[in-house]
């Protein structure tokens, strides 16, 4: 007999097997063991999500910045509803109209006849109370547990973010939520959503036809118990941020520190700001609407998400690449007559003495010294591009222009032009280091985020390096800075030494120069202040400083809109910032007053007010 | 034209009713599963089960047209639609669209077709026409290669888009090649390899106590366990002296496995892979994770009793207990409201539609014809035994569905062309020389 026809039947045998095992299976579960069964008909079981707890967060100092509390869903089953239920009284109980009432229902009843779907959500402790007595009255309708976020500090909404409702789109995406589900939505709790949830357990309850539990099915059996979320703990020292939302109160910027050390992000400002309790339970959507219609866009966190040309703060960072290239000496002097002058080319300069060597060039802020440093470090090459090519490396070892990877979601990645930017702007080989001059005080194409400048201050201040910024310290506990491989030093290829003479300088200019506003007693305070040409309006004052000079401990980028110069706004409230850090108290309050005064959205307002 | 129609009469009806039995009870344990009240238009297309109509019209369709065309045409066109369907299971890797974790799946504008779901009858066809090819020998390690590339090709790229249970599938054509002349010690070597693999998990993480305050754990057990029965063996045979070199080598190649699954199972295989293993293997209870869906599935399951709740009278189904009911799980919709009884003849009725085409296979006279149906058999074998054995705990949560039963336009599609290509080269055998 041929071979093939033997083994199929060897297979049909195969068959047959399977079938009468499956078929002894079912027998075994359908017929033979009660396990699965129902105690009684007239029960039916009731599948209730047990929600975890989410994850706590604390700030650096151990202060609780979120917790939870306790909410409640109201769910029904429509099918289980009776027909003749008192409506009426039913409404009253919730405090909703009859029309409203009908309305959910036919909502609930669209979803699932048979499913539990969500009746009134997120109802508070107090009334909670109240409908639990008469809940028996009502078949088909039960309560279920779930957690709300509330922050007693009521402070840096745009680091913690907010939670709020899965959309339907997430739920396609990734089978763990199911609808009604809570996820973090921006924030540290859209980031550390994984870890802030925790695992949702279930409870499969049997319920009688007059709404009463009788129990845990087979005593919980086939119960999960809910997972809380782990907690967090932040970089962030709460007292200094919540003093640097007092600060700029009334006015629009961002104000980011950092501790250069570690790269700890030690607060991280963004004005206007909001309650984060706004973004909580059955306010959320009216709030919610509300703030992204204001046109000062409090919820835009503009610490990541803004853009700005770092102004003169950057000539210390021109200083330090025309040290290293060797085309700068810090006894390098070049004259400046109220500004720089290269055929018709002019770039004007305030008045100062001239000529000006390189620790006064920064001091006093001249134009023309780092038009003639700029100009050197590109022209050092054979061609503008291989001298761009080297000057935009440099500049982006400093974290400028290259995201710095923080543990928040959006972050900007900021702009320095790549070189092939001017060979499409302006034709390849047409254009020189006198073309993009302006790179060399700040403007021009720069853009960097207000963590971007912090990060590079920080850099000054370590001599050379950087750890990358992050916000979140630990996970339960455990450092990330140890078991988080994201978290890294990166390092500048300039010099130690060189970092040395730009740091005096910058000292300088908080001693005796255009920072003097932020000089404080017995403290090194090293900065440089800024202002950023804004094509839309008033000038934006800006300042970035670090402290103690020589043994650094917080480095600092302000931005003030509309403050014109950095020695007006950003560098006092830098220097209050530092002060506050280091001292925990502040030795000149008539600074202070007029900083918190100062309301640079309705400057009119402010002055009506004072009269 | 006249030859067309007849076609259609030499249909072997006994396996068309079969299918309209199946796909019509299919749809409704769909209508039972997603079960309304508010809306009970069975052709309402916003449900599940409207929607599910309109593909069994289709599937119709396909198959009317599939027994006009001439059945040349599929053993022609064998190789093309082949390198058609890997193209496209290629394509889909890059512009699919992401579901549930894998990326399987064409969106055209609200309509979803998955790739994988076709691969099956084209691979079918290209190893039928590849192994039905003149003077063709298994034995040859060559032809070997080139039918493991036939099977494994679309196999792997499933498998790039994260569908393991789909990929899986594919090892159902072995049975295909064991027909053909594989030697069964092949298939023999391979179950034991699966043995002595899932013997190592279980055994590894526990400790034995020995005599004279010996510990053990049991990996190393299992290795002198092994290696006093080779010696056994050697022993009784140590007349044929060849036999030395044979057990070293067994003896290595299983030390070999005990201790490459550790590194399998930590390293290659992805976190939620291992643990459907392990809650498989009753080693780690999950009940959120896949332990958790068998649970839901054998309370809906044994709730049914003898004669079920009745139809539409399920209640676990419909409280949303069972996820995936009306897809991967339809067989608990099916225990809960026709009890043992109703799933009993499920079983009884896809062994019957097995049977009937092993035996249609007996009497092809074409070899193309033949391993096409044996390897038909195999494909929904391996489905019938998996998906319905993960609801009764018998089998892997694989996600896989049940065919002409579970909802899904692509695969009642997919199943209905497998079948309908047989039928249609069973209805010509006659015209074959
Ligand atoms: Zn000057």
């Amino acid at each position: 007999m041929n071979q093939r026809l033997q083994k199929t039947w060897v297979l049909a045998g195969i068959f047959v097997c399977i079938g009468i095992v499956y078929i002894i299976r079912l027998f075994n579960v359908q017929v033979l063991d009660n396990r699965y069964k129902m105690d009684a008909d007239n029960n039916v079981l009731r599948k209730v999500i047990k929600y975890p707890a989410r994850g706590l967060i604390y700030d650096r100092e151990g202060k609780l910045l979120v917790y939870n509390e306790a909410a409640y869903d109201l769910m029904v089953i429509p099918r289980q509803v009776e027909e003749n239920m008192d409506t009426l009284e039913f409404c009253a109980l919730l405090e909703m109209d009859k029309a409203t009432f009908m309305e959910k229902m036919s909502k609930a009843k669209k979803y699932s006849n048979y499913k539990a779907s969500k009746f009134e959500k997120e109802i508070s402790t107090i009334s909670y109370a109240k409908i639990q007595e008469q809940l028996f009255k009502y078949p088909g309708f039960f309560v279920q547990r779930r957690t709300l976020r509330t922050y007693p500090e009521r402070s840096a909404p745009h680091i913690l973010g907010y939670v709020g409702e899965v959309s339907p789109s997430v739920i396609e995406e990734n089978s763990y939520y199911k609808s009604g589900d809570h996820i973090g939505i921006s924030g540290i709790e859209k980031t550390y959503e994984e870890v802030l949830r925790g695992k949702r357990g279930i409870e499969i309850q049997m319920v009688d036809v007059f709404n009463r539990t009788k129990g845990k099915f087979k005593d919980g059996l086939f119960d999960t118990a809910a997972v809380a979320g782990s907690d967090l703990q932040l970089t962030i020292d709460n007292d200094l941020q919540r003093y640097g939302e007092y600060l700029m109160q009334n006015k629009k910027g961002s104000i980011v520190a950092i501790e250069p050390s570690t790269g700890e992000v030690l607060a991280m400002i963004s004005m206007p700001t909001y309650d984060p309790n706004l973004l909580v339970g059955r306010a959320r959507s009216v709030n919610y609407k509300q703030l992204s219609l204001d046109s000062l866009n409090p919820l835009f966190n503009r610490a990541l998400m803004a853009k700005y040309p770092p102004g003169s703060t950057f000539k210390s960072i021109n200083a330090l690449i025309g040290l290293q290239e060797e085309v700068l000496t810090p006894h390098t002097k070049y004259s400046c007559n109220m500004g720089y002058r290269s055929g018709r080319f002019h770039m004007g300069c305030h008045s100062h003495q001239s000529p000006v060597d390189l620790e006064f060039s920064i001091q006093t802020s001249c134009n023309a010294y780092y038009s003639n440093v700029f100009r050197n470090i590109i022209d050092k090459y054979p061609t503008a591009e291989e001298g761009y090519e080297v000057w935009h490396e440099y500049v982006k070892s400093f974290g400028l222009g290259v995201k710095t990877g923080i543990d928040l979601p959006n972050e900007l990645q900021g702009f320095v032009p790549e070189p092939t930017y001017y060979d499409r702007y302006y034709r390849k080989g047409s254009w020189g280091s006198l073309t993009i001059v302006s790179l060399a005080i700040g403007q021009g194409e720069l853009g960097f985020t207000p963590l971007q400048m912090a990060n590079m201050t920080a850099t000054i201040a370590n001599r050379g390096y950087h750890i990358s910024p992050h916000i979140v310290k630990s996970v339960s506990n455990q450092p990330r800075s140890i078991i988080d491989p994201s978290i890294q030093r990166k390092e500048v290829n300039i010099a130690p030494e060189h970092f040395e003479h730009v740091i005096e300088a910058m000292y300088k200019v908080v001693e005796e120069g255009t920072g003097r506003s932020a000089r404080i007693d017995s403290i090194k305070v090293c900065g440089k202040t800024g202002t950023v040409q804004n094509p839309h309006g008033d000038d934006h004052s800006t300042f970035i400083a670090f402290a103690p000079k020589d043994d650094p401990k917080i480095a600092i980028s302000v931005y003030v809109e509309n403050g014109y110069w950095g020695s007006r706004w950003a560098a006092p409230i830098a220097g209050l910032m530092v002060e506050k850090y280091l001292r925990d108290t502040i030795g000149r309050p008539e600074i202070e007053e007029r900083m918190v005064k100062g309301n640079l959205i309705h400057p009119q307002i402010a002055s009506n007010e004072e009269e | 034209m006249r030859k067309n129609s007849s076609a259609i009469e030499r249909m072997d009806w006994m396996l068309v009713a079969l299918f309209f039995v199946l796909i019509i009870a299919g749809w409704l344990n769909i209508y039972a599963a997603v079960y309304n009240e508010e809306f009970t238009n069975i052709f309402d297309t916003s449900q599940r089960y409207g929607k599910q109509l309109l593909w069994m019209g289709t599937a119709v369709v396909i198959a009317t047209v599939v027994m006009l065309i001439d059945e040349r045409f599929f053993s022609t066109f064998g190789y093309l639609i082949y390198g058609i369907i890997v193209f496209l299971l290629l394509l889909v890797i890059f512009i699919g669209a992401e579901t549930k974790g894998a990326t399987s799946w064409f969106s055209l504008g609200g309509f979803k077709i998955q790739p994988s779901e076709f691969s099956k009858f084209a691979t079918n066809l290209a190893l039928a026409k590849y192994l039905s090819t003149l003077n063709i020998n298994i034995k040859k390690f060559k032809t070997k290669l080139l039918a493991f590339a036939i099977i494994g090709v679309p196999a792997m790229l499933i498998l790039l888009q994260n569908d393991t249970g789909s990929a899986l599938v594919y090892a159902s054509f072995i049975l295909v090649l064991y027909r053909e002349g594989l030697s069964g010690n092949i298939l023999l070597i391979g179950v034991l390899v699966a043995i002595l693999f899932v013997l190592t998990l279980i055994l590894q993480a526990e400790v034995y106590k020995m005599p004279f305050d010996l510990f053990l754990n049991g990996a190393t057990l299992l290795v002198l366990c092994i290696t006093v029965l080779l010696t056994l063996v050697f022993y009784v045979q140590r007349k044929q002296k060849r036999i030395i070199w044979l057990l070293l080598t067994i003896w290595i190649a299983c030390i070999g496995l005990i201790k490459s699954v550790d590194y399998v199972f930590s390293d290659v295989l992805e976190p939620h892979q291992s643990k459907r293993i392990n809650v498989l293997l009753g080693l780690e209870s999950d009940p959120r994770g896949a332990g958790y869906n068998v649970n839901q599935s054998l309370i809906a399951i044994g709730s049914g009793g003898i004669t079920g709740k009745g139809y539409l009278k399920g209640t676990q189904t419909k409280y949303d207990f069972v996820p995936e009911q009306s897809t991967d799980f339809i067989f608990c919709t099916i225990g809960e409201e026709w009890g043992f009884l109703g799933s009993t003849m499920v079983i009884i009725l896809f062994l019957a539609l097995l049977l009937r085409i092993l035996f249609v296979c007996t009497r092809q006279r074409s070899t193309f014809a033949q391993i096409y149906g044996y390897g038909l058999a195999a494909i929904l074998f391996f489905h019938f035994a998996i998906n319905i054995g993960m609801t009764i705990g018998l089998a892997p949560v694989i996600g896989i569905p049940l065919p002409f039963f579970s909802y899904g336009g692509s695969s009642l599609w997919g199943f209905t062309l497998l079948l309908f290509i047989f039928i249609k080269m069973d209805a010509d055998r006659l015209e074959v020389l």
